[in-house]
């Protein structure tokens, strides 16, 4: 499938990228990670599940792979773009406005501490229609309320193809609730990033 | 979220003010420096949980001092866990407890310790050190409801073992559950660690300095404050800190400021712990 012009046009005039995914999303973030251009001119935050003592060198893998600035997000971190940050375990990550993080310890939501759900539901709030959302595999379904959110605020929202995922469950929650703009495989989201 | 209204616009920013005044005004607790993301969430959560509107929310706080006790306790965060961070108590044992040993009394301030998991950690990790006997906590919130919880002491057995994995992170020898008294499905801080503590009430934002400590934990408090609150508290931390005391933040919750950062040593960047210097 071609990709038509408004994904296209969307996605060239998103400030920001929300990468979001559980189970399964691991190789398709590091293969994006790994492939944007140090001067992609946008941010980008990701989310992704994990365990809260699961000491895992995902920054440091990430960090070491990537073009651009990456780091772990600290509590009133400033919004830069031509930034990767990721969203730390054990908290979940809100936007107090376009240009500041602020972080939270409160109650895990779907037993998801990030939670995708919050994050994406913050940032409908204060992105709007300068933001672009990809959800990934993923075994629950936390993102699907939040990316409803950010559709209705004027987000571009892409859930990756179910048939296309290792799990199926968080992609076709977002999909069942209407909160997919568009449904790609993950080849098609890659190509519409240019990575 | 479940439930969660999927509306363009939920609470406005004037919404929250004018909420946030209604409070300071007859409640007398301001939470104008709060982060104004996480109050949001805070407060749509309520108006989800009891099926509120707007309005019934601002009448019920003007006119309903139980629901004010309410509204306290859930618009401020109290999930907390033992052994939170185990890699900050691992750091405390190396770094700091070493230093604190070499005090004759050791005064340690539990800053935001809602139901008390902390200051029971950091009496655990003190009596593993063996510095126990000579070291006394004080635990303080706003709210007196997790006080109640944090100066009893009593968990569920099944939390208590779910921090079974921070705990055994953290380095120490044996189990968690050494620490307890076990009856059923409750787990009571022994009465040996519960012995030297006190919890109190005390608010960061309006109260003043009430002792005089060798190290000060605030954790995971500063997050839900926007960073000239922030400044204003740390103040209050270097003012309540002997020479040389300690601070401690949570592990994402550095010094920003300039002005403190020259008054505050960087013991340990990962976990965020400080040093006072300068008189």
């Amino acid at each position: 499938m071609e990709l038509n012009n408004d994904i296209k046009n969307r996605w060239h005039n998103s400030k920001v990228l929300l990468l979001a995914g559980s189970a399964g999303s691991f190789k398709l973030l590091f293969h994006a990670v790994k492939n944007f251009p140090a001067d992609l001119n946008k941010t980008v935050i990701i989310i992704i599940h994990r365990k809260k003592n699961f000491f895992s060198e995902i920054e440091k893998l990430f960090a070491e792979n990537s073009r651009m600035y990456l780091r772990e997000i600290s509590d009133k971190d400033k919004i830069d773009s031509n930034t990767i940050y990721i969203a730390p375990a054990n908290y979940h990550t809100l936007l107090e406005n376009e240009k500041q993080f602020s972080l939270d310890v409160s109650e895990a939501v779907w037993y998801s501490k990030p939670s995708i759900d919050v994050t994406f539901e913050s940032a409908a709030d204060v992105f709007k229609d300068k933001c672009t959302a990809v959800l990934l595999s993923g075994a629950n379904q936390d993102g699907a309320e939040g990316l409803l959110k950010l559709r209705n605020n004027g987000s571009l929202t892409i859930v990756q193809d179910p048939a296309d995922a290792e799990m199926k469950d968080m992609p076709a929650a977002a999909i069942n609730i209407n909160a997919a703009d568009y449904v790609l495989s993950s080849n098609q989201i890659f190509q519409l990033l240019q990575v | 979220m479940m439930n969660e209204s999927t509306d363009t616009q939920g609470l406005t920013p004037v919404e929250i003010d004018e909420l946030v005044n209604v409070v300071k005004k007859i409640h007398g607790f301001d939470f104008s420096g709060y982060s104004k993301a996480s109050l949001k969430r805070r407060i749509t959560r309520i108006m989800q949980l009891k099926k509120l509107e707007f309005y019934d929310l601002k009448h019920l706080l003007i006119n309903d001092a139980a629901f004010f006790q309410h509204f306290l306790e859930e618009v401020t965060v109290n999930v907390t866990e033992m052994f939170r961070d185990p890699l900050f108590y691992k750091a405390l044992n190396a770094q700091v407890l070493p230093y604190l040993s070499t005090f004759q009394h050791v005064k340690i301030w539990s800053a935001g310790c809602s139901s008390g998991e902390e200051a029971y950690s950091l009496a655990i990790l003190l009596r593993e050190a063996g510095l126990h006997k000579k070291s006394f906590i004080y635990g303080t919130d706003i709210n007196t409801e997790v006080l109640k919880e944090a100066k009893k002491g009593i968990y569920s057995l099944r939390k208590i073992k779910s921090y079974a994995e921070n705990y055994q992170y953290s380095g120490l020898p044996g189990t968690i559950t050494d620490h307890f008294t076990i009856l059923y499905d409750a787990a009571t801080v022994q009465a040996e660690l519960k012995q030297n503590t006190l919890f109190s009430v005390h608010n960061l934002i309006s109260d003043n300095v009430f002792n005089e400590f060798q190290m000060i934990s605030c954790r995971n408090v500063f997050i839900y404050f926007e960073s000239h609150l922030q400044e204003k508290i740390l103040d209050l931390f270097y003012k309540s800190l002997c020479p040389l005391g300690f601070l401690c933040l949570g592990s994402k919750e550095a010094i920003r400021s300039d002005a403190f950062k020259r008054r505050f040593k960087t013991v340990n960047s990962k976990e965020n712990i400080y040093q006072k210097i300068g008189a």
